[in-house]
């Protein structure tokens, strides 16, 4: 996205705006309610109380995080590697805080906070993909976030309340390749955008590196490398740039 | 250490991964309005901005599953083919699940 795309784009961000974000994500949101029905019948198999597990996906909404705390559930479960384990999945949220910034900034401080609340993967590449169109995304983000984070609610209740009779969480969701709405997701959002080669070269750079630090660092951290990258391989793109024209006569 | 996960132990662990997941959602925003942003780094944010989707996709592409990999190759496919977002998720769900059931 130019600056100049930048200056053109009016912020709307009204109730209107987040109603239309809202049944714009309406149909992925679908999809989402079958994850958290996943994660509903995944925690009932570990032994959380139905009324806990629809607190959690409420209170945390961040399905990766939540299904890795399943993981270490038990009688107890060791706080800090817990937490640590939560921060390291969901520190690609600071970086989805940060790339919106600029058009977060013309917001009230309260306004900003409480959209990025609700800010989650889906909602979050669809307001980036508006803003790379020329639209505003304020509504996307904030009305978006509120159908994901409903329909995880109740998706996680529908499964701890009807999923007694079905039989492995996770390994049912995989079957039916529910696991990959998410990576689809985002991928399709990646493609919806305006692409020219400039965008191709920083992806380029962005993905080599997140594959190089994948498995080799903590985890996680390979989102973060291959966003930094290719942060700098665009900063560096543009000195060279303005290098040739200076060099021109 | 270890916290016992009944009663109100549970709350309050809940209640701490609902405030580091609401730390990381916040914590971007408030850093950057902390920090003057100038054009190199406007510049940094939006190479990011595209980077952080590749950055998520590249390994589960690369290193994920048969089923993984034919799910985003017709999501991509799909995209291509009509540029409606929900026909190429619902082909790629369908793909990831087609080449389970295939190959595993």
């Amino acid at each position: 996205m130019s600056e100049r795309q930048n200056a053109q784009i009016r912020e709307v961000f009204d109730t209107q705006q987040v109603w239309k974000g809202f049944c714009k994500l309406a149909p992925i949101s679908m999809f989402v309610v079958v994850f958290g029905a996943a994660f509903g019948l995944a925690a009932a198999q570990q032994g959380l109380s139905d009324a806990s597990t629809v607190a959690m996906s409420a209170l945390v909404f961040a399905g990766y995080a939540q299904f890795a705390a399943l993981d270490m559930w038990g009688a107890q479960v060791p706080l800090f590697t817990l937490l640590a384990t939560v921060f390291a999945i969901n520190a690609r949220h600071l970086l989805m805080g940060a790339t919106l910034y600029p058009w977060l900034s013309s917001m009230s401080v309260r306004k900003r906070y409480g959209v990025m609340t609700v800010v989650s993967d889906a909602n979050w590449a669809m307001s980036l993909q508006h803003y790379q169109n020329g639209q505003s995304g304020l509504g996307v983000l904030f009305g978006g976030g509120l159908a994901l984070w409903l329909f995880w609610v109740v998706g996680t209740w529908l499964g701890v309340a009807f999923g007694s009779g079905i039989s492995g969480g996770s390994a049912t969701m995989e079957r039916f390749g529910l696991d990959m709405v998410v990576g689809c997701f985002l991928l399709a959002m990646a493609f919806g955008g305006e692409q020219r080669l400039r965008e191709w070269l920083i992806w380029l750079v962005a993905g080599v590196v997140s594959l190089l630090v994948w498995g080799v660092l903590e985890a996680n951290s390979y989102v973060v490398a291959g966003a930094v990258a290719g942060g700098l391989f665009n900063v560096l793109l543009h000195e060279r740039k303005s290098q040739q024209t200076e060099a021109k006569p | 250490m270890m916290i016992e996960t009944t009663g109100n132990s549970l709350i309050w662990l809940m209640l701490a991964m609902a405030l580091v997941t609401l730390a990381t959602r916040w914590g971007g925003v408030y850093v950057m309005s902390m920090v003057p942003i100038g054009p190199r780094g406007q510049r940094f944010i939006e190479g990011m901005s595209g980077s952080v989707l590749i950055a998520l996709l590249a390994p589960m592409a690369v290193k994920g599953d048969v089923g993984a990999q034919c799910g985003l190759l017709a999501t991509a496919l799909a995209m291509l083919a009509c540029r409606k977002p929900m026909v190429a998720i619902t082909a790629g769900v369908c793909a990831a699940a087609v080449a389970r059931q295939v190959f595993v």
